[in-house]
């Protein structure tokens, strides 16, 4: 029995545990051996099976009372930028080198409240910075996935790249992610996952190492569409202490999980059939287009007219926000500190020792665009221009109920490529960067094979807190799909 | 826009991050291309156009004025590079 616990799906786990077919012990020291058995993938920064000892048992007690949360006993990965409290916290950076949070994030304090166990902190581009999960200080992370005949390690795309190839290799039942690009969505589509990104504001932000505060999303990542909405609802909700955190009840998604979408409209955006983009991803995209009809659902073609300026806009707003924010990484409070002979110098040093080459190069991109003479120009234009790329979709709203498109432009490629052209790598983010301006939940569900046998994900958008309708829309699609493959690389549970 | 050298010396001093001599030429050239390809957004006609910082609905919510954290000093010196000294964290000497 036990030896097949790590393939079952978190609602398979949820339900086993709750017939007391398994232990949370059992299945916690399933995966324990699982991440243990990933290590080659790199997916996880920190290992903490003692912790995940220690609340299996307390989950265990509970089931026994009968008084079960939400979550119990389901073992997941953290991205290593959600802060949790003693436990090394890294945004795989240097420059918060040893540094252990004195708090919990809102968010994974909800997931603890709920049940949930905590196998490890998972890797990442540094700080969140990038589409591949290779400009980690602690080494890139491997896909579980490989290219059939061909033995190059792929990325798992990024930033979550740790949480989507811990969960695809089965080494952990759910992870959380963040989304500030595309980072949750392109890493799921990479790995042949499920990732959702939230309506900005559905999950709290406190506690998150942040990147771009107006764009940093929150938000599970999964291996099927139900075990994102069991997921989301344990990691959303208002929190006081994050500003931007929206004052609303949260809706129990499982239940929006219907398969009914007759008589939606879906908006198929003629802009992104941008130049170049691959044969199979189109024919994909179009496949989505004829399942969701076939479930009833009317697909209607719309225009976004500035999504080709999405992506310049973004990559002005995203590294402003954080040359504000990685300011306060100074060798004075916590993480790396380099001496100098002077609190200047050692600033500097510091900083240069402590940021990896992209953090490094959009800090001084968000410094340039913020400085005096080049405010304007730069970064007042990009938000007028966000605010026409968030109308584009208010208007496409007034006429579809959600919106499909692909994911990214390629599946996953080998590490080491495009890593020469910063912009080659921007431009993974294409399909991505949009529905994070306007702040719109957007989830990846992987839906096909590409021609050399790696995962390809389809794209939901829908309105602003409209998670349910999402939800719904990507299970159909799913179901459609009957996406059963597994990555060449499983990790063996026990 | 294209920046030379003494402009991204210049902006990294702003930015407290040292570079050496050696790391100012690419670094030059790269952001340069960045910024080239940023231009882009100079097609898209936006007078009268206002900039939108946030997609949060609301405007900042407020709170009561009461003390809700704190009284954690010891934690919070854990974390500090250069140890604590008398409930302090150690810098260089700022003021000679």
């Amino acid at each position: 029995m036990t030896g097949s616990l790590t393939l079952l799906t978190l609602a398979e786990a949820r339900n086993g545990l709750a017939r007391k077919a398994f232990s949370a012990r059992e299945l916690t020291e399933s995966y324990i051996v699982a991440v243990e058995a990933a290590r080659p993938l790199n997916a996880f920064i920190t290992e903490t099976p003692a912790q995940a000892l220690a609340m299996a048992e307390a989950s265990d007690q509970r089931l026994a009372r009968g008084e079960a949360r939400p979550l119990d006993g389901i073992p997941i990965a953290v991205k290593d930028l959600y802060c949790t409290k003693g436990v090394l916290t890294t945004a795989a950076s240097h420059i918060l080198n040893g540094f252990r949070p004195p708090y919990e994030s809102t968010v994974t304090e909800k997931l603890w409240q709920a049940g949930a166990i905590m196998l490890g902190k998972a890797n990442l581009d540094e700080f969140a910075m990038g589409s591949s999960s290779t400009t980690s200080y602690y080494g890139p992370v491997e896909n579980p996935w490989r290219r059939p005949g061909d033995n190059r390690p792929l990325v798992p795309g990024g930033s979550s790249g740790g949480s989507a190839a811990a969960v695809a290799a089965r080494a952990a039942l759910a992870a959380t992610g963040t989304d500030t690009g595309g980072s949750i969505r392109q890493p799921a589509s990479f790995c042949g996952i499920v990732g959702l990104k939230p309506t900005y504001g559905r999950c709290s932000r406190w506690g998150v190492v942040a990147y771009a505060s107006s764009l940093d999303h929150p938000g599970p990542m999964t291996r099927t569409v139900r075990d994102a909405a069991i997921m989301l609802c344990g990691m959303a909700g208002h929190d006081p202490k994050d500003s931007t955190s929206a004052p609303l009840p949260v809706p129990d998604y499982e239940i929006a999980l219907t398969g009914d979408i007759r008589g939606l409209r879906i908006g198929i955006p003629r802009e992104y059939r941008v130049d170049d983009m691959p044969g199979e991803i189109e024919a994909l995209w179009q496949q989505g287009s004829d399942w969701l009809r076939e479930a009833g659902a009317e697909p209607i073609e719309i225009s976004l007219p500035h999504t080709k300026y999405a992506l310049p806009t973004y990559y002005i707003i995203a590294p402003a926000e954080a040359s504000s924010n990685l300011a306060r990484y100074d060798g004075v409070r916590f993480g790396l500190r380099v001496d100098g002979a002077s609190l200047d110098e050692m600033y500097e040093l510091t900083r240069a020792a402590g940021f990896g080459a992209e953090v490094r190069r959009r800090v001084l991109i968000g410094t340039y665009v913020l400085s005096a003479g080049y405010y304007d120009a730069y970064y007042l234009k990009a938000q007028r221009v966000r605010t026409l790329i968030a109308r584009d979709f208010a208007e496409a709203f007034e006429k579809v109920d959600c919106i499909l498109a692909p994911i990214a432009p390629s599946a996953a490629f080998a590490i080491g490529e495009k890593t020469d052209d910063p912009i080659a790598m921007y431009l993974n983010d294409v399909f991505t960067v949009p529905a994070n301006l306007a702040g719109l939940p957007a989830i990846s569900v992987p839906a096909g094979l590409s021609a050399d046998g790696l995962p390809l994900g389809l794209q939901i958008i829908g309105r602003a807190f409209d998670e349910e309708g999402v939800l719904r829309v990507a299970e159909v699609l799913e179901s459609a799909a009957q996406f059963r493959h597994l990555p060449g690389f499983v990790a063996r549970g026990r | 826009m294209a920046l030379d050298k003494a402009a991204v010396a210049h902006i990294a001093a702003l930015a407290r991050i040292k570079l050496s001599e050696a790391e100012l030429e690419p670094l030059a050239g790269e952001l340069s291309q960045i910024l080239t390809w940023v231009e882009q957004l100079n097609e898209v006609d936006t007078t009268e156009v206002a900039p939108m910082a946030s997609v949060a609905a609301s405007g900042l919510p407020m709170r009561e004025d009461r003390v809700t954290d704190g009284d954690c000093r010891t934690a919070i010196l854990g974390n500090a590079p250069g140890g604590a000294a008398r409930g302090f964290f150690v810098v260089p000497k700022v003021v000679e």
